[in-house]
């Protein structure tokens, strides 16, 4: 092992005689660790303090892709956007201080949501820790708070071990983000590399709670005694990847099943018992319905606030099971009367047998009743208007109908969030990938880029606001160097329409910096050579999408809608789900 | 209803592991009142020793927060009857006022206190026990020029705890912990060249 000093003197330590070990660089050992991970894509923004490793990239362009993206936030979201469509951990680096100061907006939006990212971020020397050294920034306390496992690696033997845990964190248990900062030093030390072993235990680490029969069949016995049973599940079934055994349970016991915005997709959208989407801007019959079920079945999700609306009328009549494999998520926020405990995709199964085969349709037929009156309050005019500006809604459904449900649907924040989640057609799972739990706007350019690098062959359209494009719409740089086909639709609607609609709604109009204004897109997109189109007229809709989705490249389009439409149904803050609001 | 609860915590031995338990507290704007860390009986697992004021069921939830750390390896919550706790403390008083005017031997007698120095100039009286015993003796000094006062965290062993001594050791037996890994470079400043 040579420390820095050996380094600066060309000390070189020999290893012991006998052993078959290669002497790597600390460098080197970060990638072998990737190669070994099965890292494909690595998304990074190279730096003074992580030179070192893109030194050895330069060696390793054959194993590794490595995109170089426009800011380390585009990067982290792209590593988001990976994860989130090949259900593997995503990869970014970074370098040190301001390099990785922007991955912290993403650290945040990964660890809410549960995406299993590793971040390197390049450090300054170990010996320089702590003296204000250029670019140095306290990253690993500045990441805590924002990410499941963090560590600072001052000494490249340590690199094997500590990335191989940093992997199986990343992607065990409940998922989330791992950031390990790497000393300058460590990445040039030469040391005596035995190869990497992955990591599958660490001793105080449970990553999925015992799974305990006796609430397995108390769940079952509340189940099979409900007259009006409702299931609502997140995204646990898809990081669980027990999308079968989802489908397999609510088959067989019958429930109507419905879904926060993170769970979208986990069950096809055309699925008989999927009545709709959950909480704030969700469907009207599982919001009400919510407080007039007997037994509620939440399965992977987390209780968000933007679900439950008002706590204390929330399913108050109903006895509640909840499934999570993270204990911490029990009880939290709700009271719960059977807690399952366990990763879902072996939880469900063992439910999924015990409960009796039923079909509940009267039950069922009132979900339908209060959708079609949605439909004719709020939908019809939402996606079919006949005249007047053009919405967000019927872009939506326009799109489903050439797509067919069969395109990854990355989201941004806002309106055009809310109105493509409720409204977007979905056949497979990993297919809808949106920041809910932190809500960030600029997420879904990038997002979408690495989104598509996850899933190359799928078709990836990124649904944009007019506000949240102009966060990272520096990513069309990143776009233009690797020739990828990513379909952008801007959403236009010349306002930051959800603060507007809440400066409408409860302000009484007074719309207090809401009013922004777009540099001209198709110009943008040329310049960064995509090609685009704007339309602004209902009759060249349908051909500008078709448009977009049949060009060989990547593709802008920006759709002019109505400046002031609204998102309903609503649940107004404070209120309970069940006081939703049709207009 | 707030109370007083005693949140025992055994982890691993890791740096940055305190930041990570602390802002679990901080985050939800929650007081530390006393924080003890320290090497339990097994010395590769840490203790934290943590009391707050708060109600049952926030403790509870912040129990759960902690041991979703990867490095924790239990958290308990206990209530001030569940557990046998001490927190001990020095007093520094001059030696001219102790020796003229206070009765040394009624003030070890009664409070329990132990002269751990005593010089020409002053005396450290060191007395451990619950904190009104503790602040007992502040009121009871102030008035002999009691020059200044320290007092640790609580450490606190819960009632109810028995065989936890034998899993923890028998769980280092069977798979030690690895090796604290720190940071070799720091006195090295002058003598590397780097940019």
């Amino acid at each position: 092992m040579s420390t820095t000093l050996d380094l600066l003197t060309n000390k070189e330590t020999l290893p012991a005689a006998g052993t078959v070990v290669r002497e790597l660089s600390g460098s080197q050992a970060v990638l072998e660790a990737c190669i070994a991970e099965g890292v494909d894509t690595i998304f990074g923004y190279p730096g003074g303090a992580i030179m070192p490793i893109y030194d050895a990239l330069y060696d390793y362009h054959d194993k590794l892709k490595h995109i170089l993206v426009r800011h380390e936030q585009g990067g982290i979201h792209a590593g988001q956007g990976y994860a989130r469509s090949s259900g593997k951990v995503g990869v970014v680096f970074a370098t040190s201080g301001p390099g990785a100061t922007n991955l912290v907006t993403g650290l945040a939006d990964a660890m809410i949501d549960s995406t299993p990212l590793v971040c390197i971020t390049g450090q300054v020397f170990a010996h320089l820790l702590g003296t204000d050294a250029f670019q140095e920034t306290d990253v690993v306390n500045i990441t805590t708070p924002v990410t499941k496992w963090n560590y600072q690696i001052t000494d490249a033997t340590e690199i094997p071990h500590v990335l191989a845990k940093a992997f199986y964190i990343a992607r065990s248990g409940r998922p989330g983000p791992v950031l390990i900062d790497i000393s300058k030093n460590a990445q040039i030390q030469k040391f005596n590399y035995e190869g990497y072993t992955r990591c599958n235990h660490i001793r105080s680490y449970r990553p999925k709670p015992i799974v305990r029969k006796e609430y397995i069949e108390a769940a079952a016995k509340l189940i099979n005694e409900a007259k009006k049973p409702f299931v609502i599940f997140g995204q646990g079934v898809i990081l669980g990847k027990a999308e079968k055994e989802f489908k397999a349970f609510i088959e067989k016991s019958g429930i109507p099943a419905a879904w926060t915005i993170l769970g979208l997709s986990a069950l096809p959208t055309d699925h008989p018992q999927n009545v709709g989407m959950l909480g704030m801007h969700g469907n009207y019959g599982p919001n009400v319905l919510t407080n007039d079920c007997d037994v509620l079945i939440a399965v992977g999700m987390r209780f968000d606030d933007r679900v439950t609306g008002r706590l204390d009328k929330y399913a108050k009549q109903a006895q509640i099971i909840h499934l999570d494999i993270d204990p911490a998520e029990i009880n939290k926020n709700v009271k719960v009367a059977v807690p399952v405990w366990g990763d879902c995709k072996e939880t469900l199964p063992q439910l999924t047998q015990l409960v009796e085969a039923k079909q509940h349709k009267e039950w069922l037929a009132l979900f339908n009743q209060y959708t079609a009156e949605e439909r004719e309050a709020v939908m019809e005019a939402a996606l079919f208007p006949k005249s007047g500006e053009m919405t967000m809604g019927e872009v939506i459904q326009q799109l489903n109908e050439l797509t067919n449900g069969d395109a990854i649907i990355v989201t941004d924040v806002g309106q055009h969030q809310m109105v493509a989640c409720r409204y977007a057609k979905f056949n497979t799972s990993k297919s809808n990938i949106t920041s809910g739990g932190l809500g960030t706007m600029g997420f879904a350019l990038p997002a979408a880029i690495g989104a598509k690098f996850g899933a190359l062959e799928r078709t990836v359209v990124a649904i944009i606001g007019d506000g949240g494009f102009q966060m990272t719409l520096q990513e069309l740089g990143t776009i233009m160097q690797t020739g990828l086909n990513v379909k952008i639709l801007i959403l236009n609607n010349r306002f930051l329409g959800m603060v507007r609609q809440w400066q409408e709604l409860f302000n009484d109009k007074r719309y207090s910096f809401v009013d922004i204004q777009s540099p001209d897109y198709v110009q943008l997109a040329k310049a960064y050579g995509i090609d685009g189109s704007s339309v602004a007229d209902r009759t060249d809709l349908r051909a500008a999408l078709s448009t977009m989705l049949q060009s060989s490249g990547s593709y802008l389009l920006e759709v002019m809608v109505g400046k002031e439409n609204n998102v309903f149904p609503m649940v107004p803050q404070g209120c309970s789900v069940s006081e939703i609001r049709l207009k | 209803m707030k109370k007083e609860f005693t949140i025992t915590v055994y982890t691993e031995n890791q740096v940055g592991l305190l930041n990570r338990i602390a802002i679990i507290f901080s985050r939800r704007k929650i007081n530390i009142d006393s924080l003890n860390v320290s090497p339990s009986e097994v010395e590769s697992i840490h203790r934290f020793t943590i009391v707050i004021n708060e109600t049952e069921e926030v403790v509870r939830k912040l129990c759960f927060q902690i041991e979703k750390q990867v490095e924790v390896l239990k958290a308990y919550f206990n209530t001030n009857d569940e557990i046998i706790w001490q927190e001990m403390a020095l007093y520094k008083v001059p030696t001219d006022a102790v020796a003229e005017k206070l009765k040394v031997e009624r003030l070890l007698r009664e409070y329990g206190a132990r002269a751990v120095v005593i010089r020409k100039d002053y005396t450290i009286f060191e007395t451990t026990g619950h904190r009104e015993e503790t602040d007992r003796l502040i009121h009871f000094l102030e008035p002999y020029g009691l020059i200044e006062f320290v007092r640790t965290a609580r450490i606190a062993i819960i009632k109810a705890s028995s065989g936890f001594h034998e899993k923890i050791k028998e769980f280092e037996a069977v798979e030690p912990a690895e090796e604290l890994v720190e940071n070799e470079f720091l006195n090295l400043g002058q003598t590397v060249f780097t940019m």
